[in-house]
C-alpha cells in the first residue's frame, strides 16, 4: 500500500499502480482457475502415465475398493494396480476420471463459447440498434431464459439417442445465449452515453470500433463472469443428461458413470467410490468455476471485495 | 389492486404464452432436424412391435393423427400445437391404456409441493444470510460462520442428493432413502401418512435447499452492499432510527427486489435440477416419471411431461411477475 500512496503523491506520471495491485490477481479467481486447470491437466498428463483403455467395460477385475479404503467383507481386497478401485462393469475408476474430466470441461467450453458468441452479436444489436429489434431480442431472451433447458434437452436427446460430444455441446449452446445477451444489452445501454464513448463517436470512430475497441474491453470482467457461469451451467446440463443415460454412449463420461452407479444401486451397496470419484471430480470443476465467477464479479464490481472500511 | 395496471398484466400474459409456445415449438422442431426423422422412425418401430402390445393399432393411429404424419410439416405443426394446448397429450406408450395427462396429474402435486417448499425455504434462508453478511452491525462471530453455508453452492442438486442418501439414509439411517411415503399407508389426511411424507421429503428438499441457498446469499450480499451506500441509508442513520428498522425497512426491503427477478429467471434451472433430484430419490414426481419414460422409450410421456414442466415454470414465473408490483409499488408506474 505504501508504494501506491507514494506513487500517487509524486503525481500522475506513474502509468499504473504496482503490478501486484492488479484487480485481476484476485485470490478466488486464481484458486478457482487452478482447480479447473488441475482437472484439465489430469486428462493431458494422466494419459501419459495411465492406460486409458482401462476406462472401457470388462477391462479390469470387478468391484475393487480404492487402495486407501477399508475393504468391507462384501468386497475383494484392494489392488494397487487399481488405486481408485473398479466398478461392477470392470472399469478402472482412475482411467474413467482421466478420460471423463477433460471431456466434461470441453463440452462446457464449446457450449459456453458459442453461447457467448451469439450473446455478443445479439446483445450489441439489441443495445445499439434499439427499436423493435431490441424489443424482439429482449422478449425472446426473457422467454428463453425461463424455459427449463434441461427438460427440453431431455426430449431432444431421447429422440436422438446416438449423440456425439460435439453435437451435445451444440445443443447445450442453444440455451447458453440469453444470459450473455441480457448482460451485454444492459451494459451497452449504460455505456452508450458515457464520456469515452461520446468521445470516440465525436472523433468519428466507426460503430464497429466503438463496440469492440471501446465497449467490449470494459465489459470483460462481466463477460468473463458470465462465461464461467455458462461453462458451469453447460457441464451441469451435460452431466444431468448423462446421469439419466442420455449422453454419448461410446465413450465413458463422468455423468454416465453416475448413471451406471445409480442403476446398479451402488449407493445402497456401499460402493461409494463408484459414484464418489466422478462426483468428486465434478465438484472440483464446479467449485473452481464458481470461485472464478465470484472472483470475476468482484473484479467487475469493486464494492463486493471483502471488508469495507467502516 | 394498486400497482397492477392492465398494460402490465397484458404484457406479462403475452410473455407467459410466448414462453409456452417457444418451448412447445422447440420440442416439436428439433427432433425433426435430426437425420432420418426420428418421429417417423419411431412410428415404424411401433408398428413392428404392434404384435406384442394390445390395442397398439389404435395407439399408432392416434400417433399418426396427432402428428399428421401424412401431411406436410406445417400441418403436423398445427395439429401438434392444437393437441398440446388443449392438454391432449396422448396415450402413454409404455403403460398403454392410461393417458399421459392422468399420469402427470398424479405426479405433478409431488413435484410442485417439494419444489415450492424447498425453493421458499432456500430463498428465505439464503437472502437472510446474504443480508446479514453485508450488514455492518452483524456480530463478527456470525459473519465468520455464515460463509460456510456457501460451501455446497456450486454443487448440482442431484450430486448432493446422492451424497445425502449415502450419509443420512445409508450410513446414519436417519431418513428413508427412496420414495415419497412408506409402504402400506393409506393416502389421505391422516397422521401416519403425513408424518411419512414429511420424513421422505426432508432429504430431497434439504439437498435442493443446501445447494441453492448460496446463490441467493451471494446475490443478496451484493445488493445489500449497494443499498448500504445509498443516501437514504445515511439519512436513516442520521435520523437515529433503530438499527433493526433500518435493516428491515430500508435495507432488505430495497435490496430484495432484484432477488425476485432473479427467482423468476432461475426457476427454469431449479425445475430442471430438481427433476434429477427426484430421479435419484425415486420420488414419484415429474422427474421420476420422466426417467421412467426415458427407460421405456415412452416418447409421448417424455414429451407430455416436458411440456407440462414448461407450463408449470411459466405459470410460476407469471405469478411472481404478478406479485412484483405489490412488492415494489414503483414498478407499474414505469412507462416503457
Amino acid at each position: 500500500m505504501a508504494t501506491v500512496t507514494a506513487a500517487q503523491a509524486i503525481g500522475r506520471r506513474v502509468p499504473r499502480v504496482s503490478r501486484w495491485q492488479s484487480p485481476w490477481l484476485n485470490a478466488k479467481l486464481l484458486v478457482g482457475f487452478a482447480m479447473v486447470l488441475s482437472m484439465a491437466l489430469l486428462g493431458v498428463v494422466g494419459r501419459l502415465f495411465w492406460d486409458v483403455r482401462l476406462a472401457h467395460a470388462a477391462s479390469s477385475p470387478l468391484n475393487l475398493p480404492p487402495v486407501f479404503a477399508k475393504a468391507g467383507p462384501n468386497f475383494p481386497p484392494p489392488d494397487p494396480a487399481h488405486p481408485l478401485g473398479t466398478e461392477s462393469n470392470g472399469r478402472d475408476m482412475l482411467a474413467v476420471l482421466i478420460v471423463g474430466a477433460p471431456r466434461s470441461l470441453r463440452i462446457g467450453l464449446i457450449a459456453a463459447g458459442i453461447g457467448m458468441g451469439i450473446g455478443i452479436i445479439l446483445g450489441f444489436t439489441s443495445g445499439f440498434v434499439g427499436g423493435w429489434l431490441d424489443n424482439v431480442i429482449r422478449t425472446f431472451a426473457d422467454a428463453f431464459i425461463t424455459i427449463p433447458s434441461l427438460a427440453v434437452l431431455i426430449v431432444i436427446s431421447a429422440y436422438v439417442r446416438q449423440i456425439s460430444v460435439e453435437n451435445m455441446a451444440l445443443l447445450l449452446a442453444a440455451f447458453a445465449w440469453p444470459g450473455p445477451t441480457r448482460l451485454i444489452r444492459a451494459q451497452v445501454l449504460s455505456m452508450r452515453e458515457r464520456g469515452y464513448v461520446l468521445m470516440a463517436r465525436l472523433s468519428n470512430a466507426s460503430t464497429f470500433a466503438i463496440m469492440f475497441k471501446e465497449m467490449l474491453p470494459n465489459m470483460l470482467p462481466y463477460l468473463a463472469a458470465s462465461f464461467t457461469g455458462n461453462v458451469s451451467g453447460a457441464i451441469l446440463a451435460a452431466t444431468g443428461l448423462e446421469a439419466l443415460g442420455l449422453g454419448p454412449t461410446r465413450v465413458p463420461t463422468l455423468g454416465m458413470t453416475i448413471f451406471y452407479a445409480i442403476r446398479a444401486a451402488a449407493i445402497i451397496r456401499g460402493m461409494w467410490w463408484w459414484w464418489g470419484v466422478p462426483i468428486a471430480a465434478l465438484v472440483v470443476i464446479f467449485s473452481g468455476l464458481f470461485l472464478m465467477t465470484i472472483g470475476l464479479d468482484e473484479i467487475a464490481n469493486p464494492r463486493l471485495r471483502g471488508a469495507r472500511p467502516q | 389492486m394498486r400497482g397492477l395496471t392492465l398494460g402490465y398484466l397484458v404484457r406479462r400474459l403475452g410473455m407467459f404464452f410466448l414462453t409456452i409456445w417457444l418451448g412447445a415449438t422447440i420440442i416439436f422442431i428439433v427432433p425433426r432436424l435430426a437425420p432420418g426423422d426420428p418421429v417417423a422412425a419411431m412410428v415404424t418401430r411401433l408398428q413392428a412391435q404392434s404384435g406384442y402390445v394390445e390395442g397398439s393399432a389404435e395407439m399408432i393411429e392416434a400417433w399418426r393423427a396427432r402428428f399428421g404424419l401424412d401431411g406436410p410439416i406445417y400441418v403436423q405443426y398445427v395439429n401438434y400445437l392444437r393437441s398440446v394446448l388443449t392438454f391432449n397429450l396422448g396415450f402413454s406408450l409404455s403403460s398403454f391404456p392410461s393417458r399421459v395427462e392422468e399420469m402427470i396429474a398424479q405426479a405433478l402435486p409431488w413435484t410442485v409441493g417439494l419444489l415450492s417448499v424447498a425453493t421458499i425455504i432456500s430463498f428465505v434462508i439464503g437472502n437472510a444470510i446474504g443480508a446479514l453478511l453485508a450488514w455492518r452491525r452483524t456480530p463478527a462471530a456470525l459473519r465468520a460462520i455464515l460463509p460456510l453455508s456457501f460451501t455446497f453452492t456450486s454443487i448440482p442438486f442431484f450430486m448432493l442428493a446422492i451424497l445425502f442418501i449415502y450419509v443420512f439414509a445409508f450410513g446414519l439411517r436417519w431418513f428413508p432413502p427412496f420414495g415419497a411415503y412408506g409402504r402400506g399407508l393409506v393416502k389421505g389426511f391422516n397422521w401416519p401418512f403425513i408424518k411419512s411424507v414429511v420424513e421422505h421429503g426432508v432429504l430431497p428438499a434439504f439437498s435442493i435447499v443446501v445447494a441453492s441457498m448460496g446463490f441467493w446469499g451471494l446475490g443478496m450480499r451484493g445488493m445489500m452492499i449497494t443499498t448500504d451506500g445509498e443516501d437514504y441509508m445515511i439519512l436513516a442513520q442520521a435520523k437515529g432510527l433503530r438499527p433493526a428498522r433500518i435493516f428491515w425497512n430500508y435495507g432488505i426491503r430495497n435490496a430484495v427486489l432484484p432477488q425476485f427477478t432473479a427467482l423468476a429467471l432461475s426457476l427454469g434451472g431449479i425445475v430442471g435440477g430438481s427433476t434429477l433430484v427426484e430421479y435419484v430419490f425415486a420420488y414419484p414426481g415429474m422427474g421420476y416419471l420422466l426417467y421412467q419414460g426415458i427407460v421405456n422409450n415412452d416418447y409421448t410421456l417424455i414429451q407430455g411431461i416436458v411440456f407440462m414442466l414448461i407450463v408449470t415454470t411459466a405459470t410460476a414465473v407469471f405469478i411472481i411477475d404478478l406479485l412484483y408490483p405489490f412488492i415494489d409499488p414503483r414498478i407499474s408506474y414505469q412507462k416503457r
